[in-house]
Protein backbone atom coordinates (compact mmCIF):
# COMPACT_ATOMS: atom_id res chain seq x y z
CA UNK A 1 0.00 0.00 0.00
CA UNK A 2 0.76 3.53 -0.58
CA UNK A 3 3.15 5.06 2.25
CA UNK A 4 0.80 7.69 4.01
CA UNK A 5 1.62 10.93 4.81
CA UNK A 6 3.77 11.42 8.50
CA UNK A 7 2.17 12.82 11.20
CA UNK A 8 3.44 16.18 11.24
CA UNK A 9 2.61 16.35 7.74
CA UNK A 10 -1.22 15.51 8.78
CA UNK A 11 -0.50 17.99 11.09
CA UNK A 12 0.33 20.22 8.45
CA UNK A 13 -2.93 19.40 6.77
CA UNK A 14 -5.31 19.99 9.11
CA UNK A 15 -3.82 23.96 10.42
CA UNK A 16 -3.69 24.38 6.86
CA UNK A 17 -8.13 24.25 7.04
CA UNK A 18 -8.37 26.81 10.24
CA UNK A 19 -9.05 30.05 9.62
CA UNK A 20 -7.16 33.03 11.23
CA UNK A 21 -9.53 34.20 14.30
CA UNK A 22 -10.39 30.59 15.20
CA UNK A 23 -11.29 29.22 18.93
CA UNK A 24 -9.92 25.36 18.86
CA UNK A 25 -9.24 23.14 21.01
CA UNK A 26 -6.82 20.72 20.06
CA UNK A 27 -7.18 17.08 21.88
CA UNK A 28 -4.05 14.89 23.01
CA UNK A 29 -2.08 13.12 21.67
CA UNK A 30 -1.75 14.12 17.35
CA UNK A 31 -3.74 16.89 17.68
CA UNK A 32 -1.77 19.14 20.22
CA UNK A 33 0.66 19.08 17.60
CA UNK A 34 -1.45 21.05 14.88
CA UNK A 35 -0.55 23.87 17.60
CA UNK A 36 3.46 24.53 16.13
CA UNK A 37 1.55 24.92 12.49
CA UNK A 38 -0.54 27.91 13.49
CA UNK A 39 0.93 31.01 12.68
CA UNK A 40 1.01 33.24 15.43
CA UNK A 41 -0.32 36.77 13.28
CA UNK A 42 -3.35 34.30 12.50
CA UNK A 43 -3.99 34.98 16.07
CA UNK A 44 -6.15 31.71 16.23
CA UNK A 45 -6.68 31.07 20.01
CA UNK A 46 -5.87 27.63 21.35
CA UNK A 47 -8.32 26.60 24.13
CA UNK A 48 -6.85 23.76 26.79
CA UNK A 49 -10.01 22.06 28.94
CA UNK A 50 -7.58 22.72 32.11
CA UNK A 51 -8.30 26.68 32.10
CA UNK A 52 -6.71 28.56 29.33
CA UNK A 53 -7.67 30.31 26.22
CA UNK A 54 -4.69 31.24 24.09
CA UNK A 55 -1.91 28.83 25.10
CA UNK A 56 1.11 28.86 23.05
CA UNK A 57 3.66 26.32 22.90
CA UNK A 58 6.92 27.23 25.18
CA UNK A 59 9.80 28.99 23.33
CA UNK A 60 13.33 27.78 22.45
CA UNK A 61 14.67 28.18 26.24
CA UNK A 62 12.09 28.82 28.13
CA UNK A 63 10.98 27.76 31.42
CA UNK A 64 8.23 25.33 31.88
CA UNK A 65 6.16 26.48 34.89
CA UNK A 66 4.29 24.13 36.54
CA UNK A 67 0.90 26.06 37.21
CA UNK A 68 0.82 26.34 32.88
CA UNK A 69 0.11 22.87 31.28
CA UNK A 70 -1.58 21.78 28.49
CA UNK A 71 -4.68 18.90 28.93
CA UNK A 72 -1.75 15.99 28.74
CA UNK A 73 -0.16 17.91 31.41
CA UNK A 74 2.63 19.28 29.31
CA UNK A 75 3.95 22.93 29.95
CA UNK A 76 3.17 25.83 27.63
CA UNK A 77 2.52 29.18 28.23
CA UNK A 78 -0.21 31.96 27.32
CA UNK A 79 -0.20 34.28 24.69
CA UNK A 80 -0.67 38.15 24.74
CA UNK A 81 -4.82 37.95 25.09
CA UNK A 82 -4.93 34.75 26.55
CA UNK A 83 -7.17 34.28 29.75
CA UNK A 84 -7.22 31.95 32.55
CA UNK A 85 -10.66 30.41 33.73
CA UNK A 86 -12.05 27.22 36.30
CA UNK A 87 -13.42 24.30 34.94
CA UNK A 88 -17.32 25.28 34.49
CA UNK A 89 -16.44 27.82 32.48
CA UNK A 90 -13.91 26.19 30.63
CA UNK A 91 -16.67 23.59 29.62
CA UNK A 92 -19.07 26.25 29.13
CA UNK A 93 -16.88 27.13 26.17
CA UNK A 94 -16.78 23.66 24.96
CA UNK A 95 -20.73 22.52 25.41
CA UNK A 96 -22.22 25.98 24.92
CA UNK A 97 -20.97 25.45 21.06
CA UNK A 98 -18.51 28.60 21.55
CA UNK A 99 -15.34 26.70 19.82
CA UNK A 100 -15.22 27.23 16.19
CA UNK A 101 -13.08 23.83 15.94
CA UNK A 102 -12.40 20.63 18.14
CA UNK A 103 -9.08 18.48 16.62
CA UNK A 104 -9.55 15.18 18.50
CA UNK A 105 -7.18 12.08 17.87
CA UNK A 106 -9.51 8.92 17.36
CA UNK A 107 -10.39 5.76 17.47
CA UNK A 108 -12.75 5.14 14.82
CA UNK A 109 -15.49 6.63 13.14
CA UNK A 110 -18.25 5.46 11.45
CA UNK A 111 -20.07 6.87 8.56
CA UNK A 112 -22.81 8.69 10.41
CA UNK A 113 -20.28 10.90 12.57
CA UNK A 114 -20.09 8.38 15.36
CA UNK A 115 -16.51 8.75 17.22
CA UNK A 116 -15.04 6.18 19.38
CA UNK A 117 -11.49 7.61 20.72
CA UNK A 118 -11.68 7.11 24.87
CA UNK A 119 -12.38 3.51 25.80
CA UNK A 120 -10.82 0.21 24.03
CA UNK A 121 -13.23 -1.68 26.35
CA UNK A 122 -10.80 -3.60 28.16
CA UNK A 123 -12.07 -5.68 31.27
CA UNK A 124 -10.68 -4.54 34.81
CA UNK A 125 -9.06 -1.47 33.48
CA UNK A 126 -10.41 1.30 34.95
CA UNK A 127 -12.10 3.85 32.56
CA UNK A 128 -10.33 7.29 32.25
CA UNK A 129 -12.49 9.87 29.85
CA UNK A 130 -11.38 12.94 30.85
CA UNK A 131 -12.85 15.57 28.33
CA UNK A 132 -12.90 13.53 25.76
CA UNK A 133 -16.79 13.29 25.60
CA UNK A 134 -17.00 16.94 26.53
CA UNK A 135 -14.87 17.83 23.89
CA UNK A 136 -17.10 16.04 20.78
CA UNK A 137 -20.53 17.86 21.71
CA UNK A 138 -20.93 21.32 21.01
CA UNK A 139 -17.84 22.66 19.00
CA UNK A 140 -18.95 24.33 16.10
CA UNK A 141 -16.83 21.85 13.83
CA UNK A 142 -15.14 18.06 15.44
CA UNK A 143 -12.33 17.50 13.01
CA UNK A 144 -10.73 13.95 13.88
CA UNK A 145 -7.18 13.31 13.12
CA UNK A 146 -6.38 9.87 12.95
CA UNK A 147 -4.07 7.09 10.79
CA UNK A 148 -6.43 5.60 8.51
CA UNK A 149 -5.49 2.12 9.70
CA UNK A 150 -4.90 0.39 12.68
CA UNK A 151 -1.47 -1.12 13.21
CA UNK A 152 -2.83 -4.51 12.48
CA UNK A 153 -4.10 -2.85 8.76
CA UNK A 154 -7.64 -2.52 9.92
CA UNK A 155 -9.84 0.21 8.81
CA UNK A 156 -10.31 3.29 11.61
CA UNK A 157 -13.73 4.61 9.34
CA UNK A 158 -16.37 2.54 9.66
CA UNK A 159 -20.11 1.55 8.92
CA UNK A 160 -20.81 1.25 12.71
CA UNK A 161 -18.05 1.64 15.98
CA UNK A 162 -17.05 -1.00 17.35
CA UNK A 163 -15.66 0.03 20.65
CA UNK A 164 -17.31 2.29 23.68
CA UNK A 165 -18.63 5.29 21.97
CA UNK A 166 -17.22 9.02 22.96
CA UNK A 167 -20.31 10.89 21.25
CA UNK A 168 -23.17 9.94 18.32
CA UNK A 169 -23.00 11.63 15.31
CA UNK A 170 -20.88 14.30 16.33
CA UNK A 171 -17.66 13.85 13.75
CA UNK A 172 -18.08 16.65 10.84
CA UNK A 173 -14.38 15.74 9.35
CA UNK A 174 -11.87 13.20 9.14
CA UNK A 175 -8.36 13.91 8.67
CA UNK A 176 -6.17 10.68 8.00
CA UNK A 177 -2.76 10.08 6.32
CA UNK A 178 -4.14 8.99 3.26
CA UNK A 179 -7.06 11.31 2.88
CA UNK A 180 -9.62 14.26 3.72
CA UNK A 181 -13.13 12.99 4.49
CA UNK A 182 -16.72 14.51 5.27
CA UNK A 183 -19.18 12.93 6.93
CA UNK A 184 -22.41 14.24 5.56
CA UNK A 185 -26.06 13.14 6.41
CA UNK A 186 -26.03 11.24 2.97
CA UNK A 187 -22.66 9.54 4.13
CA UNK A 188 -18.78 9.70 3.81
CA UNK A 189 -17.21 12.08 1.14
CA UNK A 190 -13.35 12.21 -0.11
CA UNK A 191 -13.07 15.93 -0.42
CA UNK A 192 -8.99 15.15 -0.89
CA UNK A 193 -6.47 12.50 -1.35
CA UNK A 194 -3.00 12.21 -1.11
CA UNK A 195 -1.17 11.91 -4.42
CA UNK A 196 -0.47 8.67 -5.65
CA UNK A 197 -3.66 6.91 -4.13
CA UNK A 198 -6.29 5.95 -5.82
CA UNK A 199 -10.13 5.70 -5.37
CA UNK A 200 -9.80 1.83 -5.02
CA UNK A 201 -6.85 1.68 -2.65
CA UNK A 202 -8.62 3.83 -0.22
CA UNK A 203 -12.47 1.97 -0.54
CA UNK A 204 -10.13 -1.45 -0.30
CA UNK A 205 -8.87 0.43 3.52
CA UNK A 206 -12.29 1.88 4.66
CA UNK A 207 -15.01 0.07 5.99
CA UNK A 208 -17.38 2.00 4.70
CA UNK A 209 -19.03 3.36 1.62
CA UNK A 210 -16.90 6.54 0.40
CA UNK A 211 -18.21 9.20 -2.48
CA UNK A 212 -15.58 10.98 -4.31
CA UNK A 213 -15.87 15.00 -4.65
CA UNK A 214 -11.95 15.31 -4.56
CA UNK A 215 -11.23 19.36 -4.98
CA UNK A 216 -7.03 18.82 -4.35
CA UNK A 217 -4.16 16.39 -3.75
CA UNK A 218 -2.99 16.40 -0.19
CA UNK A 219 0.11 17.21 1.09
CA UNK B 1 -13.48 40.67 63.26
CA UNK B 2 -13.38 37.53 60.58
CA UNK B 3 -9.97 35.84 60.29
CA UNK B 4 -10.26 32.48 58.64
CA UNK B 5 -6.51 31.91 58.42
CA UNK B 6 -5.59 29.33 60.76
CA UNK B 7 -2.04 28.52 62.15
CA UNK B 8 -1.16 25.20 60.89
CA UNK B 9 -2.58 22.81 58.20
CA UNK B 10 -3.31 20.21 61.28
CA UNK B 11 -5.66 22.30 63.09
CA UNK B 12 -7.54 23.47 59.47
CA UNK B 13 -8.00 19.59 58.65
CA UNK B 14 -8.81 18.03 62.59
CA UNK B 15 -12.68 17.81 62.73
CA UNK B 16 -12.69 15.79 59.19
CA UNK B 17 -14.49 12.28 60.21
CA UNK B 18 -14.34 9.12 58.87
CA UNK B 19 -16.66 8.70 55.83
CA UNK B 20 -16.32 12.45 54.77
CA UNK B 21 -16.74 13.06 51.16
CA UNK B 22 -13.60 15.34 50.01
CA UNK B 23 -13.49 17.65 47.32
CA UNK B 24 -9.58 17.70 46.23
CA UNK B 25 -8.88 20.37 43.81
CA UNK B 26 -6.20 20.01 41.34
CA UNK B 27 -5.21 18.85 37.19
CA UNK B 28 -2.51 16.50 37.80
CA UNK B 29 0.07 18.66 39.69
CA UNK B 30 -1.62 21.84 39.62
CA UNK B 31 -3.71 23.26 42.15
CA UNK B 32 -3.16 20.01 44.25
CA UNK B 33 -2.99 21.02 47.86
CA UNK B 34 -0.01 19.09 48.78
CA UNK B 35 0.09 20.23 52.40
CA UNK B 36 -3.26 19.61 52.98
CA UNK B 37 -3.46 15.94 52.23
CA UNK B 38 -0.13 15.44 53.76
CA UNK B 39 -2.25 17.09 56.88
CA UNK B 40 -5.15 14.76 56.40
CA UNK B 41 -2.86 11.97 56.24
CA UNK B 42 -1.25 12.63 59.53
CA UNK B 43 -4.65 13.08 60.81
CA UNK B 44 -5.88 9.04 59.97
CA UNK B 45 -9.32 9.41 58.84
CA UNK B 46 -10.54 7.03 56.33
CA UNK B 47 -13.19 5.27 54.55
CA UNK B 48 -13.28 8.88 52.58
CA UNK B 49 -14.80 9.35 49.21
CA UNK B 50 -13.15 11.78 46.89
CA UNK B 51 -13.60 13.23 44.06
CA UNK B 52 -10.69 14.81 42.14
CA UNK B 53 -10.12 14.94 38.01
CA UNK B 54 -7.25 12.62 38.84
CA UNK B 55 -5.95 10.13 41.27
CA UNK B 56 -2.54 11.65 42.32
CA UNK B 57 1.11 11.00 41.43
CA UNK B 58 3.42 8.58 42.68
CA UNK B 59 2.75 8.24 46.47
CA UNK B 60 2.59 12.11 47.41
CA UNK B 61 -0.62 13.68 48.18
CA UNK B 62 -4.13 12.12 47.04
CA UNK B 63 -2.16 8.76 45.60
CA UNK B 64 -0.41 8.54 49.34
CA UNK B 65 -3.94 7.97 50.70
CA UNK B 66 -5.63 5.92 48.46
CA UNK B 67 -2.00 3.88 48.57
CA UNK B 68 -2.91 3.50 52.52
CA UNK B 69 -6.16 2.25 51.75
CA UNK B 70 -7.67 5.11 53.56
CA UNK B 71 -10.00 5.92 50.32
CA UNK B 72 -12.89 3.93 49.58
CA UNK B 73 -14.63 5.49 46.60
CA UNK B 74 -12.70 7.71 44.24
CA UNK B 75 -15.01 9.61 41.82
CA UNK B 76 -12.73 11.15 38.85
CA UNK B 77 -12.67 11.51 34.88
CA UNK B 78 -8.94 10.88 34.14
CA UNK B 79 -7.40 8.80 37.20
CA UNK B 80 -4.98 6.67 34.78
CA UNK B 81 -1.36 7.91 33.96
CA UNK B 82 2.55 7.49 33.98
CA UNK B 83 2.34 8.49 37.89
CA UNK B 84 -0.82 7.28 38.77
CA UNK B 85 0.06 3.80 40.00
CA UNK B 86 -1.60 3.72 43.55
CA UNK B 87 -4.69 4.27 42.27
CA UNK B 88 -4.51 1.28 39.24
CA UNK B 89 -3.24 -1.21 41.61
CA UNK B 90 -6.18 -0.39 44.15
CA UNK B 91 -8.38 -0.73 41.16
CA UNK B 92 -7.30 -3.99 40.01
CA UNK B 93 -6.91 -5.23 43.38
CA UNK B 94 -10.96 -4.51 44.12
CA UNK B 95 -9.94 -2.37 47.34
CA UNK B 96 -11.18 1.39 45.71
CA UNK B 97 -14.71 1.62 44.41
CA UNK B 98 -14.71 4.31 41.25
CA UNK B 99 -17.17 5.92 38.88
CA UNK B 100 -15.81 7.82 36.02
CA UNK B 101 -17.51 11.01 35.16
CA UNK B 102 -16.89 13.05 32.05
CA UNK B 103 -14.74 15.75 33.07
CA UNK B 104 -17.02 18.70 32.11
CA UNK B 105 -20.23 16.61 33.59
CA UNK B 106 -17.68 16.56 37.22
CA UNK B 107 -17.13 20.56 36.91
CA UNK B 108 -20.75 21.15 36.11
CA UNK B 109 -21.93 18.55 38.99
CA UNK B 110 -19.97 20.75 41.63
CA UNK B 111 -21.31 23.74 40.08
CA UNK B 112 -25.02 22.72 40.61
CA UNK B 113 -24.23 21.76 43.85
CA UNK B 114 -22.77 25.09 44.77
CA UNK B 115 -25.24 26.61 43.00
CA UNK B 116 -27.88 25.15 44.81
CA UNK B 117 -29.27 23.53 41.66
CA UNK B 118 -31.16 20.00 41.67
CA UNK B 119 -29.53 18.77 38.73
CA UNK B 120 -28.87 19.77 34.68
CA UNK B 121 -29.50 18.21 31.57
CA UNK B 122 -26.22 17.55 29.09
CA UNK B 123 -25.42 16.58 25.93
CA UNK B 124 -22.34 15.41 26.91
CA UNK B 125 -22.00 11.53 27.20
CA UNK B 126 -25.44 11.05 25.69
CA UNK B 127 -26.22 7.18 23.99
CA UNK B 128 -22.78 6.54 25.69
CA UNK B 129 -22.14 3.40 28.19
CA UNK B 130 -21.31 6.55 30.59
CA UNK B 131 -24.99 7.72 30.67
CA UNK B 132 -26.66 3.79 30.89
CA UNK B 133 -29.50 4.34 33.42
CA UNK B 134 -29.72 8.13 33.49
CA UNK B 135 -32.93 9.38 32.62
CA UNK B 136 -32.43 10.78 29.48
CA UNK B 137 -34.14 13.52 27.30
CA UNK B 138 -34.56 14.78 23.68
CA UNK B 139 -35.33 18.90 23.44
CA UNK B 140 -35.37 20.17 19.90
CA UNK B 141 -33.52 17.29 18.57
CA UNK B 142 -30.70 16.65 20.79
CA UNK B 143 -30.36 14.38 23.51
CA UNK B 144 -29.03 15.15 26.76
CA UNK B 145 -28.39 13.42 29.85
CA UNK B 146 -29.88 14.28 33.40
CA UNK B 147 -26.74 14.74 36.00
CA UNK B 148 -27.63 14.89 40.41
CA UNK B 149 -25.51 18.10 41.69
CA UNK B 150 -22.08 16.96 43.42
CA UNK B 151 -21.88 18.14 47.56
CA UNK B 152 -18.82 18.22 49.29
CA UNK B 153 -18.31 17.68 53.25
CA UNK B 154 -15.15 19.26 52.86
CA UNK B 155 -13.10 20.89 49.98
CA UNK B 156 -9.00 20.81 50.03
CA UNK B 157 -8.07 23.43 47.32
CA UNK B 158 -4.89 25.25 46.58
CA UNK B 159 -4.83 28.94 45.84
CA UNK B 160 -2.43 31.79 45.70
CA UNK B 161 -3.42 34.58 47.33
CA UNK B 162 -5.94 34.79 50.81
CA UNK B 163 -6.79 37.62 52.45
CA UNK B 164 -8.40 37.15 56.03
CA UNK B 165 -11.68 37.44 54.62
CA UNK B 166 -10.50 34.05 52.78
CA UNK B 167 -10.90 36.07 49.36
CA UNK B 168 -8.87 33.97 46.71
CA UNK B 169 -7.08 34.71 44.16
CA UNK B 170 -5.44 31.74 41.83
CA UNK B 171 -1.87 31.32 40.08
CA UNK B 172 -2.89 30.80 36.19
CA UNK B 173 -4.12 27.47 35.59
CA UNK B 174 -3.37 26.41 38.81
CA UNK B 175 -7.08 27.80 39.57
CA UNK B 176 -8.50 24.83 37.26
CA UNK B 177 -11.68 23.15 40.03
CA UNK B 178 -10.73 25.48 42.86
CA UNK B 179 -13.82 27.89 42.75
CA UNK B 180 -16.28 25.43 42.08
CA UNK B 181 -15.09 22.94 44.99
CA UNK B 182 -15.08 26.49 47.22
CA UNK B 183 -18.79 26.29 46.19
CA UNK B 184 -19.66 22.82 46.81
CA UNK B 185 -18.17 21.91 50.30
CA UNK B 186 -20.01 22.89 53.04
CA UNK B 187 -16.64 23.29 54.82
CA UNK B 188 -13.58 24.82 52.26
CA UNK B 189 -10.00 24.72 53.12
CA UNK B 190 -7.55 26.46 51.43
CA UNK B 191 -3.82 26.52 51.57
CA UNK B 192 -2.23 30.12 49.75
CA UNK B 193 1.10 30.74 49.62
CA UNK B 194 0.81 34.61 50.28
CA UNK B 195 -1.48 36.30 52.17
CA UNK B 196 -3.20 39.91 51.56
CA UNK B 197 -4.15 42.13 53.89
CA UNK B 198 -7.91 43.27 54.08
CA UNK B 199 -8.83 45.69 51.53
CA UNK B 200 -5.32 44.68 49.49
CA UNK B 201 -7.67 42.37 47.19
CA UNK B 202 -8.74 44.03 44.19
CA UNK B 203 -12.77 43.88 44.68
CA UNK B 204 -12.76 43.67 40.61
CA UNK B 205 -10.39 40.87 40.34
CA UNK B 206 -11.16 38.65 43.43
CA UNK B 207 -12.10 35.27 41.72
CA UNK B 208 -13.36 33.43 45.03
CA UNK B 209 -15.56 35.55 46.69
CA UNK B 210 -14.29 34.17 50.83
CA UNK B 211 -18.30 33.77 51.21
CA UNK B 212 -17.10 30.39 49.81
CA UNK B 213 -14.41 29.83 52.08
CA UNK B 214 -14.27 28.67 55.67
CA UNK B 215 -10.13 28.27 56.32
CA UNK B 216 -6.99 29.48 55.17
CA UNK B 217 -3.79 27.82 55.70
CA UNK B 218 -0.62 29.44 54.76
CA UNK B 219 1.68 27.01 53.32
CA UNK B 220 5.19 28.74 54.13
CA UNK B 221 7.09 25.99 51.91
CA UNK B 222 5.11 27.13 48.60
CA UNK B 223 5.75 30.66 49.74
CA UNK B 224 9.16 30.21 50.02
CA UNK B 225 9.38 28.26 46.45
CA UNK B 226 7.71 31.05 44.34
CA UNK B 227 10.04 33.47 45.90
CA UNK B 228 13.46 31.26 44.92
Amino acid sequence: MKQGMTRRQMAQRVARDIPAGAYVNLGIGLPVTVLDHFKPEDEIVVHSENGILGMRALLEGEAADPDMSNAAKLPVNIRAGGSFFHHADSFAMMRGGHLDFCILGGYEVSEHGDLANWSLGQKNVATAVGGAMDLAVGAKAVYVLMEHVTREGRPRIVSQCSLPLTGRRVVKRVYTDLAVIDVRPQGLVVIDMLEGVDEQTLEACTGADLRFELKRALP
Amino acid sequence: MINKILDSAAEAVADIADGSCILVSGFGLAGQPGELLDALYAQGASELTVVCNNSGSRDIGLARLIRAGRVRKLLASYPRGAESDAFESAYAQGRIEYECIPQGTLAERLRAAGAGLGGFLTPTGYGTELAAGKETRVIDGVGYVFEQPLHGDYALVQAHVADRWGNLLYRKAARNFGPIMCMAAKVSIVQVAEVATLGELNPESIVTPGIFVQRVVVNAAAAQERRA
